[in-house]
């Protein structure tokens, strides 16, 4: 049985079974005294059953799902011949890649190695369908059989099933959490390989980033410098253009539209910011390129400069753009939350409002500001499809904003994108730069939400 | 001397009210260019997308010889799909433009029309199978080239070797123009075909379609979990619990990650531990679940916490239990303001591209998707391997395709602002 027949058989199955633990509940108690004695309402019988059933049943045909095609290939290698297991761990996984083309395409392959996994292979994966539909199903049926038998009227079917929906809740909120520790781990194992080939030392303060590495030992070329220095300048530089447009721009957007603007106008105004906001990176990412990019090399050459085609300031404007509505709307709720009392301090003493917001509302927001500005900049060192797109691929070191650099987030696409293979420094140092992205933009969170939560208990 | 205190005063008064002033214009300046940024980049996608809903057909009178194509009447339908169709399309070309001498016009020739003219005639054959012996017009995508000159991308006044199309081509142009064998019309093929590498044959249908399974799978994960996670968060964990506050940092924290982080994740885990098939809408969506679950738990939280607490009061009252009062009563109260946040979280996801360019969502892929493990891409990738493409006829597809998820996206936002207007209450 395929897995989705699994699933909607399974969910047939559990639907029945609602329906017959509640009419037995029903039965049940009207052998007894009447149905008014039942502990809880006929349906908490039902989805007791369901429940108890349905879980451990869907839990085990995840799982199953999940490691299936793992575990399968494992059983595979470990039946293969001497001299396929001693191969390099590279060359076994393209080995065992072929053998699943093989299997899926149907094809009969000329080497007999080959052939035989790929036949091994599906015995195995057949075997394991159908020890999967079996213990799917005799799971489900027995904990069914036994739920059915377990309903009397003195059953506390609502107690259980509130029961479950608890733990239900906790693991989804619990989800949370595995995300990021499944980050954390999916990043470190993989950094780790990489350091093992190249010292984080090199890799920290190395000037030269160039990942073509040779595939052949034999080839010329590429002999693959993983210093990454160039990226974080050049991230930093397009960061930093993004913050000196967006800040600026987007403080005083917020100061007019909280301190001066008519409630009609702040109406309309708003959600038209919001909109830059909503606008998909990659859009954005076309018009760099198209529109802002061509205009600012001819913009340049015109004044006597020579900008390359894929500034740094094309992508970085274009970022800063993006990034306006997001320092505005943090900063707008800073303003908003300071008390009027301060201002109404400052225009008895005779200040005007302009003085009163330079000199007083915003020293009072300013850890709020600030709080607001270092999320700006996490969002900005994280954006990807901007600079993708705008920005380029050479790894130059400058801080010249005219000329192409490129990024971190740019590396990792252009390093995961291509062909792969998962034990080569070059897939390898993606995981190690996404590390440090992690990394720096966590420590930039963490601060920044202290900062925010500090400065709102500090007028509440 | 009290004078001129007055005098030294309102001076510094008016250097006071034009600073004052100054400010304020600064607020609206800084405003105004953010508008005009928004304006320029409308403006400029909708002028260059909108020729792409349009497109240049070509009008060609097909003498369906037999003996060219080696088949009857009576073929069987193989014979009729393996016969050599595009050598009929080049025929008729070559009887139009006889003038074509140099092996380089006369590839310029067969290149008019698109090359999937022959596969259209084919089709077209193998349905009708009595037409053969006869002469029929079509009606043929002419090729990108002709539709860009068509859409005066092109001038002709440029020096022959600026252009793509040369003179002897405009010859042909003018001729069929004359001919009323050249005419624009509505391009159905942008909405009822997957990708191509032919620019003419193009459209965004594959893309719609993956981009609909990968939601698909979203909504149907971070929606029950995301609100799950909510309601216990905000009605049923222990206050000051140490376990609770790390959850509440990680969510917050994971609202801020930036999103390519998740690729990262999901190539890890997903593909590589898990074997979930690459470029699949599963992965697209399980990715998407997880970097969508922040933003629809802190919506479902804010919306939760703004139901008053005497709901609660009466249902407990009434002798409801708390998982009773919270499915009963909270959460339905809530359900407005959760399913707004959820649906800005969800066009926050169809907008997404860095993370499914980690799980292989980049791939070319013609084919319109099936179901949820078949390669797919979605529209914001779309739009990334179209802007990349050096053919000018794919800049102005970007931009419809650009338009499209935009009109999407609008239509996401206007129902999450309908029903936070409809349902909004006053406690």
């Amino acid at each position: 049985m395929q897995t989705h027949i699994i699933i909607i058989t399974l969910l047939a199955l559990l639907a029945f079974s609602y329906f017959t633990g509640r009419k037995r509940s029903i039965a049940t108690a009207s052998l007894s005294k009447g149905r008014y004695n039942l502990h809880s309402r006929p349906q908490y019988y039902g989805m007791m059953v369901v429940l108890w059933a349905g879980l451990p049943a869907l839990l085990i045909l995840f799982l199953w799902t999940a490691f299936d095609s793992t575990v399968v290939s494992a059983l595979t290698v470990s039946q293969l011949p001497e001299d396929v297991q001693a191969l390099s761990e590279g060359k076994l996984s393209l080995f065992m890649n072929e053998v699943k083309n093989i299997v899926d395409s149907g094809n009969v392959s000329d080497d007999t190695n080959k052939q035989i996994a790929a036949e091994h292979y599906k015995r195995l994966s057949e075997i394991s369908l159908l020890a999967k539909t079996v213990v799917v199903f005799v799971i489900a049926v027995l904990i069914i059989l036994v739920a059915l038998r377990s309903i009397k009227p003195t059953l506390q079917a609502r107690n259980h099933v509130e029961r479950v929906m608890t733990w239900l809740m906790i693991a989804c909120a619990s989800i949370a959490i595995l995300t990021t520790v499944g980050i954390v781990f999916s990043v470190i194992f993989e950094a780790i390989q990489f350091f093992k080939a190249v010292p984080v030392t090199e890799f920290l303060f190395g000037t030269h980033w160039s990942p073509q590495t040779a595939i052949r030992a034999d080839q010329v070329g590429g002999s693959g410098s993983f210093g990454a220095i160039p990226l974080f300048v050049g991230t930093l530089l397009i960061s930093l253009i993004a913050l000196t447009i967006a800040v600026p721009l987007g403080l005083m957007s917020a100061i007019y539209l909280s301190e001066y603007a008519s409630a009609r106008f702040r109406a309309f105004a708003k959600p038209m910011l919001e909109i830059l906001a909503g606008i998909p990176t990659v859009v954005y990412g076309f018009f760099a390129a198209l529109t802002v990019a061509p205009f600012i090399r001819s913009f340049g050459e015109s004044i006597g400069l020579e900008p390359s085609s894929e500034s740094a300031l094309a992508a970085g404007i274009v970022m800063g753009v993006m990034i306006i509505p997001f320092v505005s709307s943090l900063s707008d709720d800073v303003i908003s939350a300071v008390p009027q009392a301060m201002r109404d301090g400052s225009y008895g003493m005779g200040a005007t409002k302009s003085e009163t917001i330079t000199q007083v509302v915003i020293p009072a927001a300013l850890p709020g500001i600030v709080g607001g500005v270092l999320l700006a900049a996490s969002r900005a060192i994280g954006e990807t499809m901007i600079v993708v797109m705008a920005a380029g691929l050479a790894a130059n070191l400058t801080v010249n904003p005219l000329e192409a650099v490129t990024t971190v987030t740019v590396q990792i696409v252009t390093l995961l994108t291509g062909d792969q293979e998962f034990d080569s420094p070059k897939t390898l140092a993606a995981f190690a730069l996404g590390l440090g992205l992690f990394m720096v933009t966590l420590i930039l969170n963490i601060i920044s939400l202290h900062v925010v939560r500090k400065y709102r208990e500090q007028y509440d | 001397m009290s004078t001129h205190n007055t005098d030294k005063i309102k001076a510094k008064l008016k250097k006071r009210y034009a600073k004052e002033r100054r400010f304020r214009a600064y607020g609206i300046a800084s405003l105004a260019i953010s508008f005009l940024f928004l304006l320029t980049l409308m403006v400029n996608i909708f002028s260059t997308g909108l020729p792409a809903f349009q497109q240049s057909y070509i009008k060609l009178d097909i003498h369906i010889d037999a003996e060219v194509l080696g088949v009857t009447k009576a073929s069987d339908r193989e014979a009729l799909f393996s016969a050599n169709y595009s050598k009929l399309v080049k025929g008729t070309l070559k009887e139009m433009f006889p003038d074509a001498k140099t092996r380089k016009e006369k590839r310029a020739r067969n290149k008019l029309v698109s090359n999937s003219a022959s596969y259209d005639l084919r089709d077209h054959v193998i349905e009708n199978p009595e037409l053969i012996g006869t002469t029929q017009s079509f009606w043929f995508l002419a090729k990108d080239d002709v539709d860009v000159y068509m859409k005066g991308k092109i001038d002709r006044n440029l020096p022959e070797d600026d252009r793509r199309i040369k003179d002897f081509q405009l010859t042909w142009i003018d001729q069929l123009q004359e001919e009323g064998r050249l005419e624009k019309r509505f391009n159905t093929t942008f909405f009822t075909s997957g990708d191509s590498r032919e620019p003419e044959q193009a459209g965004i249908k594959g893309a719609l379609i993956g981009s609909l399974l990968t939601m698909l799978v979203t909504m149907a994960l971070s929606f029950p979990i995301g609100v799950l996670a909510a309601v216990y968060l905000e009605e049923f964990a222990p206050q000051n619990n140490r376990w609770v506050d790390i959850i509440e940092i990680n969510i917050n924290n994971l609202a801020a990650v930036p999103s390519i982080v998740f690729g990262l994740l999901g190539l890890a885990v997903f593909i590589a531990l898990f074997g979930v098939p690459r470029s699949a809408p599963l992965v697209g969506g399980l990715v998407l679940t997880l970097m969508t679950l922040p933003t629809i738990i802190i919506a479902s939280r804010a919306a939760i916490k703004s139901v008053p607490p005497s709901i609660r009061e009466a249902a407990l009252g009434l002798g409801a239990s708390k998982v009773q009062t919270t499915f009963g009563h909270v959460v339905p109260l809530a359900m407005p303001g959760i399913l707004t946040g959820s649906i800005i979280g969800m066009a926050q996801a169809l907008g997404e591209t860095a993370p499914l360019l980690m799980i292989g969502m980049v791939a070319f892929v013609a084919d319109v998707p099936q179901g949820i493990l078949d390669p797919a891409t979605v529209m914001p990738v779309q739009i990334y391997l179209w802007s990349d493409s050096p053919e000018r006829a794919f800049t102005e597809r970007t931009s419809a395709a650009i338009m499209v998820l935009l009109a999407f996206l609008v239509v996401m936002n206007f129902i999450a602002v309908m029903l936070r207007k409809k349902f909004e209450r006053k406690w």
